[in-house]
């Protein structure tokens, strides 16, 4: 509920506020938003599993944005950041894509 | 993430390990790591659904809550950056090639202005040369207008008064005095309410009562109007032997005033012409 309700206030804030990405951030915001829905998908999972713990999915939802954040830095530093970036896209998008398989199994028993 | 048919909850699980009861712990090591926190008789998963949605205020919830708040800033500020100012996150070959289109474009766009600013130029130079043929056309005209008589004419010149009493004064007189006049430059000329063109005739009238002009009688006194340089006109009918010693001659007098403003308003009607046509424009 109140995960639920956080999120809705982050995105009526973000789009009251409209703020601009400082230039040093533009790289990684993507990555990192596409690593953060990952720790999402997961913490809801391990919920249904009931298994869920704030700690881990604190620790989860900060670490997954900054190794995001790291491969994509490394990469643009060793210039194959766009490919590395790609990469880690594809990677997350897979794990989100199992968990909202597992959270289907939950919810819809199928 | 396979769509395969999926068995009912409790199936044997060898056959559908992907299926499996907590496939979690293989692929999310860190949830895994509280299996404590498990209890053992768990509600199923959209009772626990429903279940959390009733508002509770532990440190858990507000974590997740605030993290979630976070993610859907991120979010939303992300979509907007992308929406928006799309060039700054581009990298530098997608750069390249955006900055390459843009060059190429902007050049044809530059060619197409050239051609179009050429084309008005000279759509421009035709329309000013037509108004400018079309005015010299039109004062040519006038100008043969005034020297065909059609038109009533103005200007400066002299006025001849020829008082004849005794009706001695001949065409052939008359005659010579408008030749002497055209020789001094005279433009346009009436005698009477005749205009002088270069067809008018001058002949004795049978019944000797003035002259005919044009077939036209007019009785004496002639005043005859002319327009020219009054400078030019007045000394050529002055000179010994003209046409003021031919009219004493014969017992008439002529006088004669410069004038600033003469009005010529007698006008010719042009007959149409039956033969003549315009030659055609020798082809260069």
């Amino acid at each position: 509920m109140i995960a639920a309700l956080g999120l809705l206030v982050g995105i009526i804030a973000g789009l009251l506020l409209e703020p601009t990405v400082p230039l040093w951030l533009q790289p990684y915001l993507p990555i990192a938003v596409v690593a953060a829905l990952d720790a999402v998908f997961g913490g809801l999972r391990a919920f249904l599993d009931g298994i869920f713990d704030d700690r881990v999915f604190t620790v989860s939802f900060l670490s997954n944005i900054v190794v995001a954040a790291l491969i994509v830095y490394l990469g643009d530093q060793l210039g194959v950041g766009s490919q590395l970036s790609t990469g880690v896209v594809v990677v997350l998008g897979i794990r989100i894509f199992s968990n909202a398989a597992a959270i289907r199994r939950h919810v819809f028993k199928a | 993430m396979t769509d395969a048919p999926t068995p009912p909850e409790h199936s044997t699980p060898p056959e559908h390990p992907a299926h499996a009861e907590h496939p979690a712990h293989a692929e999310h090591p860190a949830h895994a790591e509280h299996p404590a926190h498990a209890e053992p008789d768990q509600p199923r998963g959209r009772a626990r659904l429903l279940a959390a949605w009733r508002p509770r205020a532990t440190r858990a919830q507000l974590l997740a809550g605030l993290l979630c708040a976070v993610l859907g800033f991120a979010l939303v500020v992300q979509v907007q950056q992308n929406q928006t100012g799309n060039l700054s996150t581009l990298r530098q070959s997608d750069l390249l090639v955006i900055l390459d289109t843009v060059t190429k474009r902007s050049r044809s766009l530059e060619d197409q202005a050239q051609r179009l600013e050429q084309q008005r130029a000279q759509l421009q130079s035709g329309v000013d040369r037509a108004g400018a043929a079309q005015q010299a056309a039109l004062q040519q005209l006038a100008a043969y207008e005034i020297l065909t008589g059609t038109q009533p004419a103005q200007g400066p010149g002299i006025q001849l008064d020829i008082a004849d009493p005794q009706i001695t004064v001949s065409a052939t007189t008359l005659l010579d005095a408008v030749e002497e006049l055209r020789n001094a430059g005279a433009e346009a000329m009436q005698i009477g309410d005749v205009r002088i063109v270069a067809s008018t005739s001058f002949a004795d009238d049978p019944n000797r009562r003035g002259v005919l002009v044009d077939q036209q009688l007019v009785r004496p006194p002639y005043r005859v109007l002319v327009i020219g340089d009054p400078a030019a006109l007045a000394p050529a009918l002055e000179i010994p032997g003209g046409v003021l010693d031919a009219l004493k001659q014969v017992n008439a007098t002529g006088t004669q005033q410069r004038l600033g403003t003469v009005d010529v308003r007698a006008v010719h009607k042009l007959g149409a012409l039956t033969y003549a046509r315009p030659a055609p424009a020798p082809s260069p």
